[in-house]
């Protein structure tokens, strides 16, 4: 029995194959892709070696002078000190603040469209503007001062900025940070709330959840991987933290791009103000490892 | 107009596991409407993506007309298609649609008008020339990227399941207006769809497609009634054709088919065909059932095959019987006033030169 | 153009910012809801009420500095304070090179990358993932810091101190960025209106120009605001890459120690309006984009 085939009346089809002509390669994504590539290995990929070759260099030579030079300043441990504590007061302030506004933006306020807006509004704003704003509210006799005494506490004012209150310095400097930068971890946290499915919040409402249960054990684990992504990129950028600092508190409280600016800017050694950078960029590299391991997504946990 | 010729064309996709056509050829004659039917997966549309120059073959031919076409842009092929999701603009009014490919071919502007007023005729769009889709309903959306293909006036005209996005009521209107206006054109057509009622309903031919391969060119009624495999049959049709299992024997130099304690006379010719065991493939409404046993006796009982009704569906029109014979079931159709109930006897007598012979290894159909 | 206002044809890739939040009306009455409204309110305060103190600063006579207790609503409103700061030397003229930063990043970052974004949404092929992975990678690294050793090669070139510069290193800035919302941009542009294009007698050149790019127009308008506004907002390299063609910020940052109150005040507030603005404009496709992108 033969197996019957498919050209019941055609016969004439019966020519053998045509050479195999390979599969085609298409060529035209990487056409489109070459100018990003090109634009990113001079802009970026270069200056970043550049970086490491500026660090070790004096005068053309290998030096590790540079990296020593900047370790020997008196201001070296301050700075990185005052990085790492900002990084660790910032950041996990604007991820609580940021969760709640999400978590409230998605629980069906009337207005959330318009709360949503208001709360997007620091998106725009750069970090020299954030520490200009906040400046209008704690200089000596700024809106803050005012305030108290409009209270009653104190008709003097005090000096929050003054690096003889470090404390306040330190605190006015993280409130404007957060109030700047919590805007974006929202955004990202909302869009992460947005793609968890509303099944699992109902289903283990059914389940007799209550609200602090369904956030803690069913809408967390969900949005680890917006965390996640929240977490990396805003501990990247309070390590660059740098121009919100200089406008709120001047040279009072070193932080680590400040020094890059200040090596560059008013000493004019770019060597050491490259060892800086490059600093910065390890800081950012060991961060970036550190959460990917620490809240790593399991796939099946995706699935 | 012109003819199709698919020769030996093959194509995997990149990444992908299995070829989406191994070696398929088929030819469409000049003016014919010919339906690719498949599962989703079969690769009807990677097909039809080739035809159209959308995608490339790894190997094989292509012609339409006198030109081969294998290699060439979908702009130069004088093919047209209508897209499952319409893929009307957004931003253009149904006229600019419409007219959008005339355009493109750079025809002059005075005959642009006059060919898209006479093609949203056709397509009872004329109403709606200055909307935009945004403001039109599916079915209109639709009508559009039929009325945007028409214009062309192409060679080829190419349709990716045009009516699988609109409701039930809809699709059933415009079925039958669209081979109305297919046969109005007769333009050659390829038509994909998995819909087997749709395939039968309008196409001249159907190629049945399974797993990258054609498995039956014919036309509708020699698919429906003379399936080649056992996949073809259970594939079209509503119920599926009926599949038992049976062994041959030998009989006075006559074949028998016993299926459970029942047996059925056989070709001659069928046990040098299929061997030992052999698929008896038969559709429902092909059975003819009685409520009595037949008068004859057992011996007389012929092609009689006794059996219990297991399930009634009454169907409005008729009656759906899932009966069984020696442990299989199968379905037949009868008059709405047939009585029967669950756990009756029933007689079955299906129509001798309705019946398919298939290899039950292969599930191919054996001619005998 | 006529898309915008047709009902249901939203231009690709925009999500009402609404329409991402449950609606009000399907909510059970359930427990006590009252303190989320404060909540809500409390946070609006604390994000709203620093632009309104900073507007007021700016609007105040340059003499209110001094008034103490301030109070929440000025005694009077003048634009001495803004007329000064517009005329302090540079300033006019540093914003206008922030404008003109802005375009140049803004026209570099979208011709250079909305190709990629292209290849990315249209196209399967070798080293799609890679390349991806490699662009996403890049938010891993600190980008200020590009700025100091740019600079000593800008030196080199004959650069240093343009406003060419500062916009090539904001490309650098955000290009990335600009790659990954392109190409979320032309996802939501449906393949098949493009193939119905080439089908009809188009070029592949000719189906993107004709049918991709109108579609992906709202949104890429969009995508350059957002480009724009980074720009505008950079300080550190524009502060390191310029010396007398400033930007702004880089005008504002470098004169922050020896300029008085009033003067940086009127600054902040000049620079945060345009960033207002750009909010306001963005504010649909804002979520979707970053929804997409953060992925």
């Amino acid at each position: 029995m033969q197996r019957q085939v498919a050209l019941e009346r055609d016969t004439a089809l019966d020519a053998p194959a045509p050479p195999a002509r390979g599969r085609r390669t298409v060529l035209t994504p990487y056409y489109l892709l070459a100018p990003t590539l090109l634009f990113l290995a001079v802009f970026f990929a270069w200056p970043m070696f550049q970086a490491l070759i500026l660090a070790v260099q004096d005068n053309g030579r290998f030096s590790l002078g540079p990296l020593q030079r900047m370790a020997d300043d008196v201001l070296f441990w301050e700075a990185i000190r005052n990085t790492i504590l900002l990084t660790l007061i910032v950041v996990p302030a604007q991820v609580v603040l940021a969760l709640i506004m999400s978590l409230l933006l998605v629980s069906g306020l009337r207005g959330a469209g318009l709360f949503l807006y208001a709360w997007a509004i620091p998106l725009g704003i750069s970090d020299l503007a954030a520490g200009v704003v906040w400046l209008s509210i704690f200089n000596d006799r700024g809106y803050l001062n005012s305030a108290l005494a409009g209270l009653g506490l104190g008709q003097t004012g005090f000096s929050f900025l003054s690096y003889e209150h470090p404390v306040s310095m330190f605190l006015a400097v993280a409130v404007a940070e957060t109030w700047r930068a919590t805007a974006l971890v929202m955004v990202i946290l909302l869009a992460g709330l947005q793609v968890i499915p509303k099944d699992y919040a109902e289903a283990a409402e059914v389940f007799g959840a209550t609200t602090w249960q369904r956030i803690r054990h069913v809408t967390l684990p969900m949005l680890r991987p917006s965390l996640q992504v929240a977490l990396i990129i805003r501990t990247i950028l309070a390590f660059q933290a740098f121009a919100v600092v200089v406008a709120l508190v001047g040279r009072n409280l070193p932080v680590m791009a400040e020094e890059a600016y200040r090596w560059y800017g008013d000493l004019r050694n770019p060597s050491v103000a490259a060892a800086w950078a490059l600093l910065i960029m390890v800081f950012s590299l060991v961060n970036t490892v550190i959460y990917l391991r620490a809240l790593r997504v399991r796939d099946e946990q995706l699935a | 107009m012109a003819e199709i010729r698919l020769e030996r064309i093959s194509k995997t996709y990149a990444g992908g596991k299995a070829p989406a056509a191994r070696d398929v050829s088929l030819a469409v004659a000049d003016g014919e409407f010919m339906v690719l039917l498949g599962p989703s997966g079969c690769g009807k549309t990677t097909l039809l993506r080739m035809l159209a120059g959308l995608e490339y073959p790894d190997t094989g031919r292509i012609t339409i007309g006198d030109r081969e076409v294998t290699d060439l842009p979908p702009r130069q092929r004088e093919i047209a298609m209508v897209f499952q999701s319409y893929a009307v603009f957004p931003h253009m009014t149904v006229f600019d649609n419409v007219a959008f490919g005339l355009r493109m071919r750079k025809q002059p502007a005075d005959q642009i008008k006059p060919r898209v007023e006479r093609a949203a005729e056709l397509l009872q769009l004329e109403p709606y020339l200055g909307r935009y889709p945004s403001q039109l309903s599916g079915g209109q959306r639709q009508r559009v990227a039929v009325a945007r293909a028409i214009v062309m006036e192409p060679s080829v005209l190419l349709m990716d399941e045009p009516l699988s996005n609109l409701d039930a009521l809809l699709r059933l209107q415009f079925r039958a207006e669209l081979k109305k206006l297919v046969q109005d054109i007769k333009t050659t057509t390829v038509y994909v769809t998995h819909d087997q009622v749709e395939a039968l309903s309008l196409g001249d031919r159907i190629a049945v497609m399974r797993q990258g391969e054609i498995v039956q060119v014919a036309e509708p009624m020699v698919v429906y009634d003379r399936p080649t495999t056992e996949f073809v049959g259970s594939f079209i049709g509503n119920p599926p054709m009926n599949f038992l299992r049976g062994s041959v024997s030998r009989d006075n130099g006559h074949a028998r088919v016993t299926i459970g304690s029942e047996a059925l006379t056989a070709p001659t010719a069928l046990a040098e065909a299929v061997g030992d065991n052999v698929l008896v493939g038969i559709r429902a409404e092909n059975i003819e059932a009685r409520a009595e046993a037949p008068s004859g006796g057992a011996n007389g009982a012929g092609h009689a095959l006794a059996g219990e009704t297991v399930v009634v569906e009454p169907l409005g029109s008729h009656l759906l019987i899932t009966a069984a014979i020696g442990g299989q079931q199968l379905k037949v159709v009868t008059r709405t006033d047939f009585p029967t109930g669950p756990g009756r006897p029933i007689w079955l007598y299906p129509e001798e030169d309705k019946i398919r012979w298939l290899r039950p290894d292969t599930g191919a159909a054996v001619q005998v | 153009m006529a898309v915008a206002d047709t009902p249901q044809t939203l231009p690709p890739g925009a999500v009402q910012a609404t329409d991402i939040l449950p609606r009000t009306a399907a909510r059970r009455k359930g427990p006590v809801r009252w303190p989320l409204y404060v909540a809500a309110i409390l946070i609006t305060l604390f994000l709203l009420l620093p632009i309104y103190l900073i507007t007021i600063a700016a609007l105040s006579p340059r003499a209110a500095v001094n008034d103490f207790p301030k109070s929440l609503v000025p005694r009077e409103l003048s634009l001495e304070t803004l007329l000064f700061f517009l005329n302090s030397r540079g300033v006019v003229a540093s914003a206008w090179n922030s404008v003109m930063v802005g375009v140049i990043t803004l026209v570099l970052s979208l011709v250079i990358g909305t190709p990629a974004g292209y290849a990315l949404a249209r196209f399967a092929f070798r080293g799609r993932d890679a390349f991806k992975i490699l662009i996403l990678t890049t938010r891993a690294f600190p980008i200020v810091i590009l700025s100091i050793p740019l600079a000593v090669t800008f030196i080199q070139w004959g650069l240093y101190d343009t406003i060419l510069a500062v916009a090539l290193v904001h490309t650098a800035l955000a290009l990335p960025t600009t790659v990954l919302i392109t190409s979320s941009i032309f996802v939501s542009v449906p393949r098949d209106v493009e193939e119905a294009a080439l089908t009809l007698g188009c070029t592949p050149v000719g189906a993107f120009l004709r049918i991709a790019l109108p579609l992906a127009l709202p949104g890429l308008a969009a995508a350059s605001l957002f480009t724009f506004v980074l720009s505008w907002n950079e300080v550190f390299a524009a502060a390191i890459l310029t010396v007398s063609q400033r930007t702004l910020p880089a005008q504002v940052f470098t004169s922050l120690g020896d300029s008085p109150l009033p003067f940086r005040f009127a600054g902040g507030f000049a620079l945060i309006v345009p960033s207002l603005v750009f909010i306001f404009f963005i504010r649909r496709y804002l979520f979707n984009m970053w929804g997409r992108v953060v992925r």
